[in-house]
């Protein structure tokens, strides 16, 4: 099921603004990677460019190459739709669709890619929302819509709804940015159980977060306003927050920046 | 404006000498310079509520101006019921079957049914061209077209909502007709077996070349508010529809479209209202005849707005009670048509509650 990353040289532009400057990184299938540092850094930029989100803004493009188990996901004769099926992704807010269940929901992907025997969806909604340990807590009342849950609730069914399609990679920006504590150990705990199944890029403003959950971590940072993002670092989560080879790495973890 | 007591002269801003009603929070106080003055957030005695104040202005005008529109019904039902009942009484005829319009006879005798059949059926066909046509418009402009071309098209499309119905009603009679005519023609010869398009003419002034005026007429209607629930859905839904391998199409009709849909309905309620009640397009494109028929082809067709335009100078007291029962007929069909719309939408209000 999880496939490997390999980043090499990205660079991702708005238009002639060029967000993130040839960032090279190799994400190993069935890891927690995450992705920190300062606000406008381009570390979700990155992550958006990893399942072709990222040119869903006008005039947003990349270049450099990006492979998932060696095949390159910008070659033109790929369809990106068949990415983002493979590359799943959860946002920072809860998006659920708001006209729809819980149910719908959670099947969303799968009518999207054809799905419409009762029994699949069926069996892939539970199957999904046990994964997402939302099963018990919404079983009951399946019909009912989906925003009208909790924020946490809402960030489970997203992740549940990504994971039904069953892809390799999942994308995950900032999901628990929203989020109060409980719910974001609910989603941290979730996430060490989806790591046996899938590779997860998590981006995260919460350090913390990332020692707890992560096996690698990548750095980014900028200079100044306007300047491109670079990844500064990227190493065993170990090995950043106890001993960076950068200073900037260790100015940030530990507070003193700018 | 003596009624004002407590709202004192003294209690402009810049004056702190007295209490100021409108307290500006703790802590906001003046500059160093006046420590004599008391601070923003309101020193010394409470200053008393005000009796008469704009807060109190306020709610009795827009309480007023509710209880207006209830009155205006009102008025309008009880003048509409009170002309009419006399004409209905002095209707040899039965109202509702009888298929002809003479009220103004000795023996008045007239029937609502030619009439409100026409008009219905003129708005239906209006609709089933206009709204996919509004749809796609709409569609195209909210998450197609470039925004260079969106920005003016969607301004165009406004343009021909501000053309008055007179001149939709012109234009469909001295130009519009021809290639209806010529259209129905085509369709007599080689779709006559199918009733909608049969009889042996004349074509042209027919209940289709009112349909299609209609139909134009209603487009920007529907197109202009489709657009604006379109463009309202959240980019966050779009973009979690794309995220899970939705193509365009695909993210329309998962995000999109449901989320627009009770804007849709509304829209449509909308150019609805306007097809039932449009008076002088029809008058000017149907050719008067009182029957009903399914024939969309033929001439013929009538609605009950444009039989008043066209009977009201002749008519007699008879024939104006005549005229008022059968508009008492339109308030009741657009009334039931708005509510079924109101029904819809509350149906799944739920939904849409949550996701506010």
């Amino acid at each position: 099921m999880a496939k490997r990353i390999e980043a090499s040289n990205v660079s991702s532009y708005y238009g002639s603004f060029k967000a993130i400057d040839s960032v090279s990184m190799t994400v190993e299938p069935k890891t927690i990677t995450a992705l920190i540092g300062p606000s406008g850094c381009g570390k979700s930029t990155f992550l958006r460019s990893v399942n072709r989100m990222h040119e869903v803004l006008p005039g947003a493009r990349i270049e450099g190459s990006l492979t998932i188990d060696d095949q390159n996901i910008y070659d033109p004769d790929v369809d990106v739709t068949a990415v983002r099926r493979m590359i799943g992704m959860v946002f920072q807010r809860p998006n659920p669709f708001p006209t729809m269940s819980i149910y719908e929901n959670a099947v969303a992907g799968l009518k999207l890619n054809g799905v419409k025997k009762k029994a699949i969806l069926d069996e892939a909604a539970e199957k999904s929302l046990r994964s997402a340990n939302l099963w018990d807590e919404v079983k009951d009342r399946l019909d009912r819509p989906g925003a009208g849950l909790s924020g946490g609730q809402q960030q489970r069914l997203c992740i549940a709804r990504t994971i039904a399609v069953e892809p390799q990679v999942v994308l995950m920006d900032e999901p628990c940015s929203a989020l109060d504590p409980i719910s974001t150990l609910a989603i941290e705990d979730l996430m060490f159980k989806l790591k046996d199944r899938f590779t997860i890029i998590i981006v995260t403003h919460n350090m913390q977060q990332a020692a707890r959950v992560s096996d690698k971590t990548g750095f980014f940072s900028i200079d100044k306003t306007g300047d491109p993002g670079r990844l500064i670092e990227y190493d065993d989560t170990q090995k950043i927050f106890s001993n960076p080879a950068q200073k900037k790495t260790e100015d940030y973890i530990t507070g003193r920046f700018g | 404006m003596g009624d004002y007591p407590s709202r004192s002269v003294n209690s402009t801003a810049g004056d702190l000498s007295v209490t100021p009603r409108h307290a500006q929070g703790a802590g906001y106080g003046g500059s160093p310079s006046n420590f004599d003055e008391p601070p923003r957030g309101g020193g010394g005695a409470l200053p008393k509520k005000a009796r008469f104040s704009i807060e109190a202005g306020f709610r009795g005008l827009s309480t007023a101006s509710g209880a207006m529109v209830l009155v205006i019904i009102v008025a309008i039902a009880v003048f509409l019921i009170s002309k009419a009942v006399p004409a209905l009484q002095a209707n040899t005829g039965n109202f509702l079957t009888q298929f002809e319009w003479a009220p103004n006879d000795t023996q008045p005798s007239f029937g609502i049914a030619a009439l409100a059949f026409g008009t219905v059926l003129s708005s239906i066909i209006a609709l089933v061209v206009a709204v996919p046509i509004a749809l796609s418009i709409a569609l195209f402009l909210s998450h197609y077209a470039p925004k260079r071309l969106a920005t003016p098209l969607g301004f165009v499309i406004d343009l021909l909502a501000a053309v008055p119905s007179v001149v939709f009603g012109l234009w469909g009679r001295d130009v519009f007709q021809e290639p209806v005519r010529d259209f129905s023609i085509w369709l007599n010869k080689y779709f006559s077996w199918i009733p909608l398009f049969g009889g042996d003419g004349p074509f042209g002034q027919s209940i289709m070349l009112g349909g299609l005026v209609l139909a134009i007429m209603v487009l920007p209607i529907v197109t202009s508010l489709s657009r604006e629930v379109f463009q309202q859905t959240p980019g966050m839904n779009e973009e979690a529809a794309l995220a899970l391998g939705a193509t365009r199409w695909e993210m329309v009709r998962t995000a999109v479209l449901p989320y627009g849909k009770p804007g849709v309905i509304a829209a449509v309620m909308l150019g609805l209202g306007r097809a039932l009640g449009e008076t002088i397009a029809l008058a000017l494109t149907l050719s008067v005849a009182f029957d009903i028929s399914f024939n969309l082809i033929e001439n013929g067709g009538n609605s009950v707005a444009a039989n008043i335009a066209n009977s009201f100078a002749e008519a007699n007291d008879t024939g104006r009670g005549a005229l008022i029962a059968s508009g008492l007929v339109l308030f009741a069909i657009t009334l039931v048509v708005n509510m079924t719309a109101r029904a819809i939408i509350y149906r799944r209000r739920e939904f849409r509650d949550a996701a506010a």
